[in-house]
């Protein structure tokens, strides 16, 4: 069967649910209210590391209108299983036995409004006898540092975690969760045979996704023992999964939906509120909304602090021979996904170059800190933060220009990435150059400031670039539905959630271009487990890719059960049909057409009936070596970008202005190239935040700056000078029209290119983020 | 305490019993189920929670709902509906400035206001002017260029501080759908 010609794939389509979004009617998972809903709060551990030994919830159960109070110990009196995890089995949603970081859910109430849980929260006493705690994932890793958490239980769902099982269920015997380790070539023997050998230390503080959304999450049970939740989640086929597992139900009792969301960015994955949620409403009878304060956002989940040595090894001629990388990830109290951060990032930890001789052991640690989950990137920003400021330096420090140093090495089409995976369709080459033009890329040896011209002597500018790739989470399951309605109009019944990257627009227009539909007539269905089928999740830039194919598999399944009966009316072939704007016609005579309504009813004899397309796609994985990381397939395919910046700085008070930023990404082939942009320049500005401003800061494991007030995220202020979205289009033969995930590329590179801009401009390098203005005028004039 | 307060929300008039700790955002959301002023920051500091008060944006989350008696407030929800856009969400929407819309309503409100002020702002004073309104996504570019476009379309730009004050809703008529 032939495609109609692309009408819709690749316009600017402006937002299917735009109108909703400006006149402020979306719904947020806040405004759910079911009838006789009461209210959760929850009580946080005040110590980062402790031995519970009593909590007097008697006087919070008495107070009028607490319907619920919950703690650790009832949850093991309950027919339930209590521990939940995506990678271990090892976080309650109410600390048993032991609190493992300052924030840590004790106890929790449901009340007729939040002034009487609160009130209620008060009345609750807490004896906690401390021990002692580790903070620094270096010391954590001390043969006498002491534990935080004390048995390993792999939670055995996710496909690519399936390795855990390896080394689990087992008692711990360091803090040390996990361990990624990948073993190319020989690198002692490739460092012996360098002509230089460079090695640094990297580091950067966790940060906070504050999405302005808070986790928000409603559980409500029925009389017959089945389980309804709203929930702000960025995975719901995996809450319904994970509910059923916990109160021990049918998938098919556990009914998980999902509106819009006001952000995700990594933190609303896997499990949050929803469990609390349910146990409350379960034990209260009543349905219970749990939502969060800001302040309790950032004790809920965190982007990983990392701590990167690495050892690099170049020939005279500009070639990287071996690198050895050693890295350390926070994952703080329990791991989350923190281990699939470790395992995805580690693919690509030695960066997205031809290295002969790499040596990779990622250590995924516990500390008594908040837990650290997914970011935008799963630990790509982390990651490439270390190796392109360590790139930076040697081409420096060698008198090469960075540019043409990147060019030199950058993996292309062919070449074997360090994990033995051959790469394909991979534009970084395209997105180094796009950008360095971007910002008129003018290498001069370093060192000297560049005053800007305008005689203030204080402000001094430099240009800096970085590049970076990752691998899309392989394996992974996505599907859907295609509805077509007796009208002709189509529903898209999808498991992707909207959280503002427009996912609900691009999957829209793959359907209207496959069935030749309006876009207007076509309409998404919002995550509904008990309607819209499994996808694995909404992160890791996986849609367009992966939901793009599973919906157009769906559409191409509707449209071939509803031809034969267009053929028929219009004397052509089946194969002879096209369509577009809701017009069928065959190719051969095209004065006849018909609307998909007509074809409809010519099937049914009348206004009646529905066509339903299903859409199933997967990717697998190739058998991985665990001891060397080697595969042949490790990932379904690659994503890339490359980030140049330029900067003023103004030497008298070490503030960083950046005057141009320019990212690109390899997108494929845009499916809607004013999102691709945006979605690009989006990345680009919030990855200035843990450039420049973002750190959670911490004293004696107490987090001190939990606020908006203390904790900057970019404002408009801090928009750069000309910010340059850019695409680069190396089209993906997997991809649905070629298309590739992009929602994460735009900022893996930002804080390394800025960091490089800043060294170019000061002549002086500063090892660990966010690059303040302090400790700007520290590097240029030590104490 | 407890305190007797008429607001006039939208053109519409709301008398009701409000306890003195409460706020606007709460009784928006909790009593008026208007649910286009959102909660984030909680302290002032986001703008996702901005609502205007006699024409002026107030951050609903930390003004008291018995401060607001005898004034009139407009929410996202009466700034504008389909088929009658004001021009700022008809430049939102041209524009494509917003990604998740969280912070959309008190975008728009605070745009609407400074172009009352302002009917021909630069692109620096609007940064200053609405850099108290959070965008995690960041879409402030895009936000930028629809507040430059809208600039032009403004209803009476001679003439400033006119269609956002007290009543001049009630004379259009727009309601909240409550």
């Amino acid at each position: 069967m032939s495609n109609p010609r692309p009408a819709v794939i690749g316009a600017d389509v402006p937002r299917v649910e735009g109108i909703d979004k400006v006149t402020g009617h979306v719904t947020f998972v806040d405004n759910i209210e079911p009838p006789g809903m009461l209210h959760g709060m929850i009580r946080r551990s005040q110590v980062p590391h402790g031995r519970i030994r009593r909590i007097d919830t008697s006087r919070a159960r008495q107070l009028s209108g607490v319907y619920a109070v919950l703690t650790g110990e009832d949850l093991l009196r309950m027919d339930i299983d209590p521990y939940i995890g995506p990678a271990f089995k090892d976080q309650a949603p109410l600390a048993i036995g032991k609190v493992r970081y300052a924030g840590d859910p004790v106890a929790a109430v449901a009340a007729v409004d939040r002034d009487t849980a609160e009130e209620a929260l008060d009345l609750i006493d807490v004896e906690v006898e401390e021990l002692p705690a580790v903070f620094d994932v270096q010391d954590a890793l001390r043969p006498d540092a002491p534990l935080v958490c004390e048995r390993l239980v792999p939670a055995g769902t996710f496909a690519d975690l399936i390795e855990l099982l390896g080394g689990g269920d087992v008692p711990a015997t360091s803090n040390a969760c996990f361990q990624y380790k990948l073993r190319r070539g020989d690198v002692a023997e490739g460092l012996r045979r360098s002509d230089r050998v460079f090695e640094h230390t990297f580091s950067n503080p966790p940060t906070q996704h504050s999405d302005l959304e808070y986790h928000c999450s409603i559980a409500q049970w029925e009389a017959s023992n089945r389980l309804q939740v709203w929930t702000a989640t960025q995975s719901p086929s995996y809450v319904r999964i994970m509910l059923a597992n916990m109160f021990r139900l049918p998938e098919s009792r556990v009914r998980v939906r999902v509106p819009y969301l006001g952000g995700g960015f990594g933190s609303k994955l896997y499990m949050k509120l929803e469990p609390l949620a349910a146990l409350l409403a379960l034990v209260a009878g009543r349905p219970v909304k749990i939502r969060l304060t800001r302040n309790e956002e950032f004790f809920t989940i965190t982007k990983h602090g990392l701590v990167a040595k690495l050892t690099t090894g170049v020939t005279r001629d500009g070639r990287l021979l071996a690198r050895d990388c050693q890295i350390m990830w926070d994952t703080g109290a329990y791991a989350d996904i923190g281990p699939r951060v470790t395992h995805k990032s580690g693919y690509t930890s030695a960066g997205p170059y031809q290295i002969p001789n790499v040596r990779i052991d990622s250590f995924s640690v516990y500390t008594n800190k908040p837990p650290a989950g997914a970011f935008r990137g799963f630990g790509i920003m982390q990651v490439c933060w270390a190796y392109e400021s360590q790139m930076d330096i040697i081409a420096r420090e060698m008198g090469w220009d960075p540019v043409e140093f990147r060019l030199k090495n950058v993996l292309r089409e062919g070449d074997v990435q360090a994990t033995g995976t051959v790469v394909h369709s991979l534009g970084l080459d395209q997105c180094v150059r796009a950008v360095a033009d971007a910002v008129a890329w003018d290498y001069r040896e370093a060192s000297a400031p560049h005053p800007t011209g305008d005689g203030a002597r204080h402000l001094v500018r430099g240009k800096g670039v970085a590049c970076s790739m990752k691998a899309v989470i392989t394996p992974s399951v996505s599907a859907a539905t295609v509805l077509v309605h007796s009208d002709g109009s189509a529903s898209v019944l999808s498991s992707s959630v909207e959280m503002g990257q427009g996912s609900d627009t691009a999957l829209c227009q793959i359907v209207a271009e496959e069935l030749g539909a309006r876009l207007q007539d076509v309409a998404i269905v919002h995550p509904d487990t008990d309607v819209t089928p499994y996808d694995l999740i909404t992160a890791g830039s996986r849609t367009t890719f992966h939901m793009g194919n599973a919906v157009r598999m769906a559409a191409i399944d509707a449209r071939s059960q509803l031809w034969p009966t267009a053929a028929e009316l219009l004397d052509a072939a089946p194969d002879d049909l096209t369509a577009q704007d809701g017009r069928v016609w065959a190719r051969t005579a095209s004065d006849r057409s018909l609307t998909h309504g007509q074809i409809m009813m010519a099937r049914f004899g009348g206004r009646a009936g529905t066509i339903e397309g299903h859409g199933l796609f997967e990717t697998h994985h190739g058998s991985t070596d665990l001891d060397t990381g080697q595969s042949d397939r490790v990932t379904a395919h690659w994503m890339c970008g490359a980030t140049a910046a330029e900067v003023e700085v103004d030497t008298d008070t070490g503030q960083v202005r950046i005057v141009n930023l320019a990212t690109a990404v390899d997108v494929g082939n845009a499916i809607n190239p004013f999102a691709c942009r945006q979605q690009i320049g989006g990345a680009s500005v919030q990855g200035t935040g843990p450039a420049l401003l973002e750190e959670m800061l911490f004293e004696a494991g107490q987090l001190t700056n939990p606020s908006f007030v203390d904790y900057k995220i970019p404002s408009f202020l801090d928009l750069p000078d000309r910010l340059q979205p850019l695409t680069v289009e190396d089209p993906h033969p997997d991809g649905p029209y070629g298309a590739k995930g992009i929602g994460e590329a735009g900022i893996f590179a930002i804080a390394p290119a800025i960091a490089n801009a800043v060294a170019d401009a000061v002549g002086a390098r500063i090892p660990s983020l966010p690059i303040t203005p302090e400790k700007v005028l520290r590097a240029i004039a030590p104490p | 305490m407890k305190h007797d307060v008429t607001l006039t929300v939208n053109g519409r008039v709301h008398r009701m019993v409000v306890e003195s700790h409460r706020t606007l955002l709460e009784v928006l959301r909790g009593e008026l189920k208007l649910f286009g002023a959102r909660e984030s920051c909680g302290m002032s500091l986001c703008g996702a929670c901005t609502t205007l008060v006699d024409g002026l944006p107030v951050s609903s989350c930390s003004y008291l709902a018995a401060r607001a008696n005898g004034r009139s407030i407009i929410t996202i929800e009466g700034l504008g509906r389909p088929g009658a856009l004001h021009p700022v969400q008809e430049a939102f929407l041209a524009h494509g400035a917003f990604q998740c819309s969280y912070c959309t309503p008190g975008m728009v409100l605070t745009a609407a206001c400074l172009l009352e002020e302002n009917p021909a702002p630069s692109v620096d004073e609007i940064k200053e002017y609405m850099a108290g309104n959070l965008c995690r996504c960041a879409s402030y570019g895009e936000i930028v260029e629809a507040v430059q476009a809208a600039a032009g379309q403004m209803p009476g730009a001679s003439a400033p501080r006119g269609p956002l004050r007290a009543g001049a809703v009630q004379e259009d008529g727009h309601g909240d759908g409550c």
